[in-house]
């Protein structure tokens, strides 16, 4: 066994290049460019290594997921996959690549895999959606192989065991195999006799069942060789449910490692709220200008997000915002975006609280306020609240403004509240069904993006999110993400002027 | 008295003390001698008198769900999936521990999905003219599934009113997983859509030819369509009826059609039908041919009833109970006979207990063990139906066992 990473390496391109040889895989750990994760990683990781891997496949299925929630079509979603693959350093090189860390980018690849399975077990519903982002995964890797001598090595090391049809089934079975094949392709080489066909128990192949796209006699399925990728793809689905039902078994003795624990719960929770990144702290991309107290209402009229903007409106109507709120409120004004400075956000919620008496705002309020920017007690910076947190941390009781509209208001409410929040961008009741059905499917943040979009809709188009097709994962992304798009609409407006 | 009031719970009671078979129901749910988790970890639901319903029941004998049937005395009684766990013990066990594995496949076909073809009878009702429809789906069904899946333990049972049910006690029908029977569903399904789609069959692409399965059908059904839709039935003579067919064709044919109908008097259902044959040589196309079977397949093709077979979970009523309402017990049918059977002639419980004192009263003395008194009435081919099916999939467990091990999981 390698034990030295060194060794592992494929050697530098300069040895094979010009000499006509060609680059064997038997050096490398990892042969092939895809992987069926039937092994799980038997080197040491480190602890940095576990978190980070996983964290990058967290992002690329949480996009794989939002993609299926906001029904985009597969070739977008392709598309988005793979840059967000290239993005997290999740992007699968082929064998024939040898100038790429090849064994560096499959381990990555292959540790994240594991350590999400880690995370994902622990529910029949964490699984159900785990194994569906996963295997869309491997089938947009899988789709993108052009190599076709590295996919069948990559095939032949699967050993699914199919049976080749006979010259003499073929010939027996002509008639049944022409009206059967569903691909024009695939009924010209029939016609003709060429296209190969493998014989396979018709129940790992439900989804051509289904759909009729197969030649089914005695339970076996007859599928041509162009349809293979199917097979592979539910054997894909099915050894990864018996595994992470294995390791959901297996788990309680793990919770022995407490330094692992709290990291697979942050994994798991994330993707069950629906958000994949941590926006948080990001640094600011803002336009440079410094906003002050007495801009907030026209921001916030124009760029907040449903969970601020109710925020404000309820401060402006009650003067008044209780703990939860100001919290959530409070940290959404400083953080890096809107960037408030001390000063402000004084003279801000002074002013807010406009039926208070000084006294009491100074001696209730200010430390507080302090405390926030990490100007009192333990002076933590504390960071924006992400949409995670506010959809998963201190539940908003009866009387509390707080929290994520789109899960904790009443359909009713949120639409009348959707309405009246946005219908001077443009919104209208006839986007509503489209909106509470996502919500109804508990994709809130899927809802938010939508409304970005509608509001939006002269920077972004349908699918597009709030540029890029990324998702709302932050408040404060959505208001910058806001921002930046009005700035360049005036940009462009000076221009048109200009020109 | 009505027959739904003559069926009194003392009535119900007599049946289940004297008649109704539990050692067949065991071993065909048990599939061996000795009780297994087929029939241990298996639900059985109660439904009493009042609509109560009682879930999550389960016996480790023939014994014991028969001292409790006797006990509970319910108006039928359901039967539902092998759980990983005992369902009596469902309060007690973690919920992840508590899940169906192992099920029989069945299939429910009913009579009210033909409620708009059948010009005989209506909703609840039937008679043996429209039972015509109920035995083509069973020839089409049974043939479908033996050659096409391959498989062999099939029971068809009688659901005591308007339709039938099937169960598939095969090993690998068992073991499917909810997305493989959704997808057997889907394989059998042809007639999809509401009662707003005029065309419910869309199973080609373009004008290609049937898939193979369906080919096959449709030679079946041709003759059902000719007997039973043109004739019997008689589905297109009325003006809704024709216009429900005219709406299937090629507009150029329909016109054509309704055009020639008018001319030549044709008003019967085999007239237009006739007339539509002088209007497939004259204004031929693959469009029109394919119209044509695509009609023939929308009229007798298996209407099915996809979400009782698709979820390992749904609970279905157990063979030999009484229907309420008809007092006729759900006996097993013989799909190779089906075309002769005649729901009503099915016996009731009324007529069987009749039947068991007229022979107590001629063998006056010991009266002691009823257990086989179902041998002395009409019900006796019935059960027998059921134990030579249960002895065939006895058979083959055994086989089974010689090579593999157990079940497990
Ligand atoms: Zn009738």
């Amino acid at each position: 066994m390698y034990t030295n990473k060194e060794k592992a390496r494929p050697r530098p391109a300069k040895a094979a290049s010009g000499s006509g040889l060609v680059q064997t895989h038997s050096h490398l750990k990892y042969p092939h460019q895809l992987n069926f994760y039937d092994q799980p990683p038997v080197e040491d990781i480190t602890l940095e290594e576990f978190e980070t891997c996983a964290l990058s496949r967290l992002r690329v299925l949480g996009e794989i997921e939002s993609s299926f929630a906001r029904n985009r079509s597969w070739d977008e979603l392709v598309q988005i996959t793979n840059k967000q693959c290239e993005n997290h350093g999740l992007k699968l090189n082929a064998s024939t690549a040898i100038s790429q860390d090849l064994d560096g980018e499959r381990r990555r690849d292959h540790v994240g895999h594991f350590v999400l399975r880690l995370a994902f077990c622990r529910s029949e519903e964490l699984r159900r959606r785990f194994v569906k982002a996963e295997m869309t995964l491997f089938r947009v890797r899988y789709e993108s192989m052009t190599d076709i001598d590295e996919k069948n090595q990559f095939l032949q090391s699967l050993e699914l065991g199919w049976e080749a049809v006979t010259e003499k089934e073929l010939a027996e079975y002509h008639e049944h195999l022409v009206a059967a094949a569903t691909s024009k392709e695939v009924l010209e080489l029939t016609k003709q006799k060429k296209e190969r066909y493998y014989k396979v128990r018709w129940t790992r192949v439900p989804d051509l069942i289904e759909k009729r796209r197969v030649f089914l006699n005695a339970g076996m399925a007859w599928v041509p060789h162009r349809e293979i990728a199917s097979i592979i793809y539910q054997e894909f689905q099915t050894r990864l449910d018996k595994a992470l039902q294995m390791t959901a078994k297996a788990l309680p003795r793990l919770d022995e490692d407490t330094r692992i624990i709290p990291i697979l719960d942050n994994l798991s929770q994330g993707f069950l709220a629906g958000v994949s990144s941590e926006w948080g702290n990001a640094s600011s991309s803002g336009n440079g200008s410094e906003v002050t107290a007495d801009m907030v209402d026209d921001i916030a009229r124009k760029h907040y997000p449903a969970c601020m903007r109710n925020l404000h409106d309820c401060l402006r109507r009650d003067r008044h915002l209780k703990h939860f709120g100001r919290l959530q409120y409070g940290l959404f004004l400083k953080a890096c975006v809107l960037g408030l400075s001390i000063e402000e956000a004084l003279l801000f919620w002074r002013k807010s609280f406009s039926n208070m008496q000084d006294d009491k705002f100074n001696k209730e309020y200010r430390y507080n306020i302090r405390h926030s920017y990490g100007l009192e007690g333990k002076r933590a910076n504390y960071a924006a609240k992400s949409c995670q947190q506010i959809l998963l941390s201190d539940q908003p009781g009866s009387s509390d403004n707080h929290g994520c509209p789109y899960r904790h208001f009443a359909p009713e409410n949120l639409q009348s509240a959707l309405l009246s929040m946005y219908s001077s961008q443009g919104l209208t009741s006839g986007d509503l069904p489209e909106i509470m059905h996502t919500v109804k499917n508990g994709h809130y943040h899927v809802a938010c993006t939508r409304v970005f979009e509608i509001t939006h809709s002269k920077q972004v188009s349908k699918g597009e999110g709030i540029g890029g097709g990324e998702s709302v994962t932050h408040p404060n992304q959505y208001v910058t993400k806001s921002r930046e798009m009005e700035a360049r609409m005036q940009v462009k407006d000076e221009d048109v002027v200009m020109g | 008295m009505s027959v739904a009031e003559r069926i009194t719970p003392e009535v119900m009671l007599a049946f289940y003390r004297r008649l109704y078979p539990f050692k067949s129901i065991f071993s065909w749910l048990n599939q061996e001698h000795t009780p297994t988790r087929l029939f241990t970890h298996r639900e059985f639901a109660f439904t009493l008198a009042g609509d109560v319903y009682l879930r999550y029941n389960s016996f480790n004998s023939a014994d014991e769900l028969k001292k409790q049937v006797c006990n509970l005395n319910p108006t039928r009684f359901e039967i539902g999936p092998v759980y990983s766990a005992r369902p009596k013990d469902k309060k007690v066990v973690r919920p992840a521990a508590f899940s169906p594995k192992l099920r029989e496949l069945v299939f429910d076909i009913d009579m009210t999905d033909y409620d708009s073809i059948r010009t005989c009878c209506s909703e609840a009702d039937i008679c043996k003219r429209c039972w015509t429809f109920i035995s083509a789906a069973v020839h089409v069904l049974d043939k479908g599934i033996r050659e096409q899946f391959g498989y062999v333990h099939l029971l068809w049972v009688y659901s005591g009113r308007r339709g039938i049910h099937l169960w598939i006690s095969d090993r690998e029908a068992m073991e499917l997983t909810d997305e493989q029977r959704k997808a057997l569903v889907g394989w059998m399904t042809v007639i999809q859509g509401g009662k707003e789609m005029h065309k419910k069959v869309n199973v080609r692409q373009g004008n290609r030819p049937l898939p193979p399965s369906l080919g096959s059908s449709l030679k079946l059904l041709g003759q059902v369509f000719s007997d039973l839709i043109l004739g019997d039935q008689d589905c297109f003579s009325s003006k809704e009826g024709w216009e429900s067919l005219l709406a299937l064709l090629p507009q150029a044919a329909a016109e054509a059609l309704d055009k020639l109908c008018i001319e030549t008097r044709a008003e019967t259902s085999e007239e237009r039908w006739e007339v539509l044959r002088k209007i497939r040589r004259t204004h031929a196309s693959p469009a029109l041919e394919a119209a044509v079977e695509d009609i023939i397949l929308q009229y007798t093709y298996p209407r099915l009833d996809a979400e009782v077979s698709k979820h390992r979970n749904h609970l279905l009523k157990a063979p030999f109970c009484v229907h309420p309402k008809t007092g006729r017990v759900c006996v097993p049918v013989d799909p190779a006979t089906v075309d002769q059977f005649d729901p009503e002639k099915v016996p009731t419980v009324l007529q069987l207990l009749d039947e068991l004192n007229d022979v107590s009263s001629m063998v006056t003395g010991d009266n002691g063990a009823h257990h086989s008194d179902w041998e002395q009435t009409s019900l006796k081919p019935y059960v027998e139906m059921l134990d030579k099916h249960v002895l065939a999939i006895m058979n083959d467990v055994r086989k089974m066992k010689r090579g593999v091990s157990d079940y497990s999981w």
